[in-house]
């Protein structure tokens, strides 16, 4: 891929795809925070991770492009869309809600976030992070990628396994205790059938 | 490293990171929320990369593809929250959800 890219136009065709790229990104996302409606919110959020990949291919990060369509845009991103859809997508104004001074707040906090995070990367610039560097063929490959994971990372690869197993049954718990006690008493029988239960201990 | 440098995709990730920032503070619907948080896990993902190709290690594209395992962890978690909160009628509203504020 960048190769290809790499004989077409010496760099031309690169920044149109990083521009294309960047702006679908920053758009997308804007989106994402201001639509009302969480369906949209969720389509424009697999536009932004389409876009982050591609920006992957950009600095030769093959293998995590593909897992970012396959695992982000594919699985996770559909798990939404079917949580959404059975919640139903309530409409909601996005600067709405709480007084106005939180909201103010807010925006206040996120772009101070934004200015300390650009500032902390135009201190640390200097000249130090513009050199253009080439890497061999196989840098992000599968197998580059799989060898890490065997060799250097294999402590972080175990544990990752064990981080998904225990989402996974806690998203199982989550999901099954509440149907427990639907299917059981009223919640306001809760509290009669528990003195009947002290009364029967006593 | 053909087209743009190290700064530009440096750049893109912090405006995705205080974009997502400003949807996680501003926002009441957790599902929405949620989003943002992705937004935010991100833009880290996109710096953690573009720093792997420019130190031409594996480190970073190591540490993005954990990352991204915890993101789905996450999801499942919250969302596993969600349609609990669903089911017991409660209001999808982070803002009434203070029970456990303490």
């Amino acid at each position: 891929m960048s190769a290809v890219l790499a004989i077409s136009a010496g760099g031309g065709l690169v920044w149109a795809v990083w521009a294309i790229a960047a702006f679908a990104c920053l758009a997308s996302s804007v989106a994402v925070v201001s639509f009302a409606n969480p369906f949209y919110s969720a389509l424009a959020l697999i536009g932004n991770l389409g876009s982050l990949a591609v920006m992957y291919l950009l600095v030769s990060a093959e293998f995590v492009a593909a897992a970012q369509v396959l695992v982000y845009a594919g699985a996770v991103m559909v798990m939404f869309l079917f949580v959404i859809a059975y919640v139903g997508p309530r409409r909601e104004a996005p600067w709405a809600g709480g007084p106005s001074w939180q909201t103010l707040g807010a925006v206040l906090a996120a772009g101070a976030l934004l200015v300390e995070i650009v500032v902390a990367i135009g201190l640390s610039a200097g000249g130090r992070l513009s050199r253009s560097e080439h890497v061999n063929a196989t840098f992000g490959s599968p197998e580059w990628i799989g060898r890490l994971f065997l060799t250097d990372h294999l402590l972080a690869f175990e544990i990752t396994s064990i981080v998904l197993l225990v989402a996974a049954v806690g998203g199982v718990i989550l999901g099954s205790h509440t149907r427990r006690q639907d299917s059981g008493a009223a919640p306001q029988d809760a509290e009669p059938r528990r003195e009947r239960d002290l009364e029967a201990v006593r | 490293m053909l087209g743009p440098g190290v700064v530009w995709y440096l750049g893109v990730a912090a405006f995705l990171f205080g974009i997502g920032a400003l949807g996680v503070l501003v926002r009441r619907n957790p599902l929405i929320v949620l989003l943002s948080l992705e937004i935010m896990l991100n833009g880290a993902n996109l710096a953690l990369i573009v720093f792997s190709r420019h130190v031409r290690g594996g480190a970073g594209q190591i540490f993005a593809l954990s990352v991204m395992a915890v993101a789905a962890s996450e999801v499942c978690v919250g969302l596993g929250l969600v349609v609990a909160l669903h089911r017991r009628r409660l209001a999808l509203d982070v803002d009434r959800l203070s029970e456990l504020r303490g």
